[in-house]
């Protein structure tokens, strides 16, 4: 016990020392990504708002309408596109945040891992901001009258399926950041692997539209995406709270908590064995 | 341990150069199935020992492509030395050039708080020292202006001020006395002899032995990545000099 005690504490302390860092980090993503915009913070909002207005025009329609059971068409897709967001944005963030620090990396000794982290921590406020929009165009649903959205006390559940996201994309932005310090490839690659993550992922469409038999081969492998779960968890706790046992899928919580672990895992390994390797690629 | 402000124990340093520049993840593939990675071995420090106390003062002499820079990287923590290893007291003010950590798109202001994050301070604790910052370093309302518009003058003068206002307890310099005017030069001599009078540890890298001579009391000086001469600082300068006359 207390070697592993003597272990860990450097690895604390150092963490101690760079809290602040970590927090001039976190800001300064934040801030950037909309310094010398017209509306600034506002693109928060905006971005998903629009996205949801045009997907919401094109494919309600298709996949909105009747027995499609997906409540109400816009909320349900806000639901899975702002999950779907935060996590292809923390990634993508994480994936390149050596790289466009290494004028820093190059002169100071700073514990690496802050870079990634804090990209996904940033990524993290934007996408807690970007929740307010959810809770808007909930209310206005609800203030007309039309296909109003019953949120109940269940919404609590929404920190499981976030949390899970934060630790899946901390741990895959690890692996990535690693890889794209060797293989800048992996940064083309990953753009098109996260539009192709986008179909396979219910955003648009209810799982139930594809016509995949209960058990089935094709509907086991589209649940091994673990957004699969997450988004599914998402919507349960925020949409579907009246009737939540039937919505909310225990085993796929447990696949998917233990999937993001694994990942993080994998992650602080591969970035832990290569990190002094670093400065020798950028 | 206490005693030393750094110990360098046995330090080698080598990088890979690699013949080709094989940055993309095919050609990585094909030439390690071929067996074609060819690597050149390139040592910038080959087994570098010493010790500095608390409050000395080292030059570090050589000539271009000598390992000094690789040196100091190794001293800072940011290259990790391939055998041997580098022990540091206390904080680090590393200026390898200066305005490291700096964000070009960021203000002066805001860059005042992350590069003092950089060294493990808090917003608090700089924002007390803030005004002394911005006074030394001559900014001025250019403080506020994102730092991609300031000449390298202006960021060194702020890097600099941040840097010595901490008050660390190790101090990096490569040359940095060469940047300003002849009023700032004086000015950041004053700073530097103020903290050395409070017991700061320097290493300092420069070609002028001169300036070695004045402000450090031992100097070493490396050749092609060896430690040739170690002591103190007006014997090596001299040494130094005659190498330079015989090149």
């Amino acid at each position: 016990m207390n070697r592993i005690k003597a272990a860990v504490r450097p690895h604390i302390d150092n963490f101690m020392k760079y809290r602040f860092l970590l927090k001039e980090l976190v800001n300064k993503n934040i801030k950037l990504q909309y310094r010398n915009s017209v509306l600034g913070i506002f693109w928060t909002f905006l971005q998903p708002l629009l996205t949801m207005i045009v997907l919401s025009f094109v494919f309600m329609n298709v996949f909105g309408r009747g027995n499609s059971k997906t409540g109400n068409y816009p909320v349900y897709l806000l639901c899975g596109r702002l999950l779907f967001q935060f996590y292809t944005t923390a990634t993508k963030r994480a994936m390149t945040s050596i790289r466009r620090q290494s004028s820093m990396i190059k002169k100071v000794y700073v514990p690496k891992y802050i870079y990634p982290l804090s990209a996904v921590l940033s990524s993290f406020v934007t996408f807690l901001i970007s929740l307010s929009v959810l809770v808007v165009v909930i209310l206005y649903f609800n203030l007309r009258g039309k296909e109003p959205v019953a949120v109940t006390w269940r919404v609590v559940y929404t920190i499981i399926p976030i949390l899970i996201t934060l630790v899946l994309s901390l741990g895959v932005g690890m692996i990535l950041a690693t890889v794209s310090v060797f293989f800048k490839d992996v940064e083309n690659l990953y753009d098109v692997f996260c539009l192709l993550l986008f179909y396979l992922t219910p955003i648009v469409y209810h799982p139930s539209r594809l016509n995949f038999v209960e058990g089935s081969m094709q509907l086991r492998i589209l649940k091994l995406n673990p957004l699969y779960g997450i988004v599914g968890m998402f919507r349960a706790a925020v949409i579907w709270g009246h009737e939540f046992s039937q919505n909310w899928d225990t085993v796929l919580m447990y696949y998917t908590a233990a999937f993001a672990v694994v990942m993080l895992i994998i992650g602080f390994w591969l970035f832990y064995r290569n990190q002094d390797k670093f400065i020798l690629h950028i | 341990m206490g005693k030393y402000a750094i110990e360098a124990d046995h330090v080698s340093m080598r990088f890979n150069i690699n013949k080709e520049g094989v940055d993309n993840a095919k050609e990585y593939f094909i030439r390690m199935v071929k067996r074609d990675l060819h690597y050149v071995e390139f040592w910038a420090l080959k087994d570098v020992s010493f010790k500095l106390k608390k409050g000395d003062r080292m030059g570090v002499l050589g000539f271009n492509g000598a390992g000094k820079s690789t040196l100091l990287k190794t001293i800072a923590g940011v290259l990790k030395p391939t055998q041997g290893s580098v022990h540091t007291e206390g904080i680090i003010a590393p200026m390898l050039e200066l305005g490291a950590g700096f964000d070009s798109n960021y203000s002066g202001r805001e860059n005042v708080f992350l590069y003092a994050a950089t060294m493990g301070f808090s917003r608090k604790f700089i924002q007390e020292k803030y005004d002394e910052i911005v006074e030394f370093s001559e900014l001025g309302d250019f403080i506020n202006a994102p730092i991609k518009s300031y000449s390298s003058g202006m960021r060194s003068r702020l890097g600099f001020a941040i840097a010595t206002s901490v008050k660390p307890e190790v101090l990096i310099l490569d040359e940095v006395l060469s940047v300003g005017d002849a009023a700032f030069r004086a000015k950041s001599e004053k700073r530097l002899e103020s903290l050395m009078g409070d017991g700061v540890t320097v290493l300092y890298v420069s070609h002028s032995t001169g300036n070695v001579e004045r402000i450090c009391n031992k100097a070493i000086i490396l050749t092609q990545g060896q430690l040739v001469a170690n002591g103190d600082s007006a014997d090596v300068c001299e040494l130094y000099r005659r190498m330079v006359n015989n090149k």
